[in-house]
């Protein structure tokens, strides 16, 4: 396997979902080439990253402010057409 | 609309575009939790997301009797949230950048972008930077993706969806989702690592060899 493609591989090897044969030899080069090695890990790192923090609940009281919003809006919107 | 699927929320969306305000509620009861989510991983404070999210239903009010249901309501309600996320952090980025560097004009894996700046991330990088830097350098590196892998990268790697999932929401195939996430994978890893990378322990990626 060379890097060219182990490129194409990647996605499914960061993400486990990679044929156990295509899996061995994409180790192998790993094994032999830092370079890529580097790049799966940056590749974890970011989406690591991306998902890190902690979930943020939607506020209850947005829920209300929300639905008076919308309501006023629809009714310009709506009551304005059937009209 | 993705092939042999039926809208699971089409009977709502034919009461609402007839004014009934009751079923556009149910619309945004089953959604607001899950767009207030992706939008919060994406603009990463929570006025910001309220605000994303009120605008993103309201634009669908205004937008309503034009939506022909050739998407699912969801996806289309997800698109206008996602533009109207990246339009708020464009508005709130203070070190804006006006250029977008990698070429990315396919959906096959010919061209696929080599990695340019490859290195080991600084030591804690996260711990060390300030947590508010790092979310606009996140907010802003996902910002300058082009739309058609962003919205990719946030289904799959942001709400954890399916390959399987993610095209038929968006009306692809796998393989060009594949092909989408690992352009935006690529890129994102390119900025990241460009901020975050150890200079002084940088390497060559040698594309022709096959170390065995």
């Amino acid at each position: 396997m060379k890097c060219e493609e182990l490129l194409k591989a990647l996605n499914d090897y960061v993400d486990g979902h990679v044929d156990p044969a295509v899996c061995e030899e994409f180790e192998s080069h790993l094994a032999g080439c830092n370079p890529c090695q580097v790049v799966v890990d940056n590749i974890r790192n970011t989406i690591e990253l991306y998902r890190s923090g902690v979930p943020y609940e939607m506020p209850p009281e947005f829920h209300d402010r929300l639905r008076q919003r919308l309501k006023s809006k629809w009714t310009k919107v709506f009551g304005a057409r059937k009209e | 609309m993705e092939p042999s699927t039926v809208d699971p929320d089409h009977e709502l969306v034919v009461r609402a575009k007839s004014g009934d305000f009751s079923a556009f509620e149910q619309l945004v009861a089953l959604y607001e939790r899950r767009l207030f989510a992706t939008v919060f991983r994406i603009v990463r404070n929570r006025e910001d997301a309220e605000e994303v999210v009120q605008d993103t239903f309201v634009s669908a009010i205004e937008h309503l009797a034009s939506f022909r249901e050739e998407a699912r309501f969801y996806t289309w309600l997800m698109r206008i949230g996602l533009n109207a996320a990246f339009k708020r952090l464009k508005q709130n980025d203070r070190n804006p950048r006006t250029v977008s560097t990698v070429a990315d004009s396919g959906d096959s894996y010919a061209d696929i972008p080599h990695p340019q700046f490859i290195a080991p991330w600084r030591d804690g990088p996260v711990a060390s930077a300030e947590r508010k830097e790092l979310d606009e350098l996140l907010g802003r590196a996902l910002g300058e993706l082009d739309e058609k892998y962003r919205i990719v990268f946030v289904l799959r790697d942001l709400e954890e969806r399916s390959t399987a999932e993610t095209a038929a929401l968006l009306g692809m195939t796998e393989t060009n989702v594949k092909v989408r996430l690992l352009r935006a994978r690529l890129q994102l890893r390119e900025r990241m690592t460009r901020a975050l990378g150890d200079e002084s322990r940088q390497l060559v990626q040698h594309h022709e060899h096959s170390p065995e």
